[in-house]
């Protein structure tokens, strides 16, 4: 029995440590963002656009049709159920408000977890094991000013400009179905999708990108950075970087949700 | 030259590996200004030694000292400082792969001078001539040999200028010709800029081309501390097996496999 109760501590134990050791990295990485340039250690802003073109650039295709395909399939799914109380107008609506709340800002975070989560994980993993971190660290490099800064930042702009894109293109997927199958007058699509849609909806949903973005980086450059175990240790941290994403991000989602449900602001 | 200046002082170091015993007790005293060779059978710890002068990993006990300044008692500002004055060149290289060789061998002069552009890629092709490899600025690493990568990464350890310089068997892999332009190297550099050097090598050759002190590591203990003539001449058997490379002594590969699977 004492064993049972051994093993949960020990895990327990574990997870404190992982807790500790992921805050801690979040720590170092703010106070290099904003406490860092005081100290003549300035931000590289090149190598964050360069980060910025490599996460945004190259999701956007990705979030355009996974969104789109989204608001496609929710435009159909609600008019099987709204044509029943004959209210099948309302599917702008529906599409829209569910969109820019919910869908877009999820979906897109977890497509770039899965993408640009784990190229962290991968990128920063091998460094670790060739050892180009403690090289960087023998410079007087700081690993995290030089490596994680450029990348948290990028993605904090880049997150929220892909989820506008995420829910317009989730929003032309209900209009292709809406108008092209449903036969609802475009314009009045166009002006039920917006009647709804207040601005709240739109910040609370890209509020949550903000925390996403955190969320995708950090969780990333902490596997990567703990990665032991040579290519196996890179494969296995690069997996546990997005399931973990993953998870914290719906987590996140979820707390965010309440949140704003139950404060009413 | 009675009283030398004690630039590294290792003092009673231990470390432990997963419950295993990788350093036990060392104590060292590297002078300024000389080549200091650290030898020894693969896996008795010369590399992690390093990683402790380095200040890479904090031992379990005893202390390392840079000039008089203790290395795991120093702030992070402090041993920022200390850094600087390295330079070290890894065992595998360790060029950052997503930056050609110019950049890995300017990013320390771009991550801590204020110098002109022009002025650090002049730098740059100063030390890849010094290293033989001028003309490969534009390349990537990953197009690289080995033997090229080791190169580029002795020319980014002396980028800067530093007073101590590290070398992790930097003669591994390369071919015998370059192997003597390597030493070269570490000896003029030794010379004309009073580089303090601390090399790690299996290379007999390589020890008595260029040590002026030579530690024998074995099983994490510092067997034997002299010049290359008193290690010649030691009395000790594993050092004559060593130095040597006998199959048969006191250094027994079965013996060494039964210590992990004990300790494991
Ligand atoms: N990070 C680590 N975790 C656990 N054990 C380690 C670690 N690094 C080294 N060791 C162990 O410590 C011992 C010494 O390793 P080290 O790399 O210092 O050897 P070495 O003398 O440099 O060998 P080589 O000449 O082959 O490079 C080895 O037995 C190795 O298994
Ligand atoms: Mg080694």
């Amino acid at each position: 029995m004492l064993n049972i109760f051994e093993k949960i501590g020990i895990r327990v134990q574990g997870w404190i440590h992982i807790t500790t050791e992921f805050l801690n990295l979040l720590f170092e990485t703010l106070y290099w963002i904003f406490l860092g340039p005081f100290k003549d250690k300035p931000i590289k802003r090149p190598t964050v656009f360069e980060q910025m073109v490599f996460m945004g650039a190259s999701s956007i295709v990705i979030v355009f049709f996974v969104t789109l395909f989204t608001g496609v399939v929710l435009a159909m799914q609600s008019a099987y159920q709204l044509s029943k109380m004959g209210a099948v107008m309302y599917v702008a609506s529906l599409v829209s408000v569910s969109v820019c709340r919910e869908l877009g800002p999820v979906l897109t975070a977890l497509v770039l977890a899965g993408r640009i989560g784990a190229a962290i994980t991968a990128e920063l993993g091998s460094m670790k094991v060739n050892e180009q971190i403690e090289a960087l660290d023998v410079m007087a490099i700081n690993p995290v000013r030089f490596l994680v800064v450029p990348k948290l930042l990028a993605l904090f702009f880049m997150l929220p400009c892909l989820t506008v894109i995420g829910d317009l293109s989730g929003i032309i997927g209900g209009y292709i179905i809406g108008v092209f199958n449903l036969k609802i007058n475009a314009a009045l699509y166009v002006q039920t999708t917006f009647k709804y849609l207040t601005l709240k909806d739109i910040y609370t949903g890209l509020s949550k990108s903000f925390v996403f973005a955190i969320i995708i980086v950090m969780v990333g450059c902490y596997q990567g950075l703990r990665t032991k175990g040579g290519a196996v240790g890179v494969g296995k941290a690069t997996t546990v970087s997005v399931v973990t994403s993953f998870i914290l991000i719906i987590v996140a989602d979820c707390v965010i949700t309440g949140f704003y449900y139950f404060s009413n602001l | 030259m009675q009283k030398q200046e004690v630039a590294i002082a290792v003092r009673n170091l231990v470390k432990y590996f997963d419950g295993r015993k990788v350093l036990d007790n060392i104590n060292l005293d590297i002078y300024k200004g000389e080549t200091f060779v650290i030898m020894g059978g693969s896996g008795c710890g010369k590399s992690t030694l390093l990683r402790h002068m380095i200040g890479a990993l904090t031992p379990d006990s005893g202390s390392v000292f840079i000039g008089d300044k203790g290395l795991t008692s120093a702030t992070e500002d402090e041993k920022e400082k200390i850094k600087r004055k390295f330079g070290m060149c890894f065992q595998s290289s360790a060029l950052l792969d997503f930056m050609n060789v110019e950049d890995n061998v300017s990013l320390p002069l771009r991550e801590h001078t204020k110098l002109d552009p022009e002025i650090i890629s002049i730098i740059v092709k100063m030390k890849l001539n010094l290293v033989g490899l001028q003309g490969y600025g534009q390349l990537m690493p990953s197009m690289l040999s080995g033997g090229m990568k080791k190169r580029v990464g002795l020319a980014r350890a002396i980028a800067m200028d530093p007073e101590v310089v590290f070398y992790d068997e930097p003669t591994a892999g390369l071919d015998p010709i370059v192997c003597a332009v390597v030493d070269q190297l570490i000896l003029d550099l030794n010379k004309k800029l009073l580089l303090t050097s601390v090399v790690v090598t299996h290379n007999m050759e390589s020890v008595f081309r260029i040590a002026g002190r030579v530690a024998m590591l074995y099983k994490g203990k510092v067997l034997q501390i002299g010049t290359p003539e008193e290690i010649k001449n030691s009395q000790n058997d594993i050092v004559q097996q060593f130095i040597h490379g006998r199959l048969e002594g006191p250094i027994n590969f079965d013996d060494q496999e039964q210590d992990v699977q004990h300790s494991g």
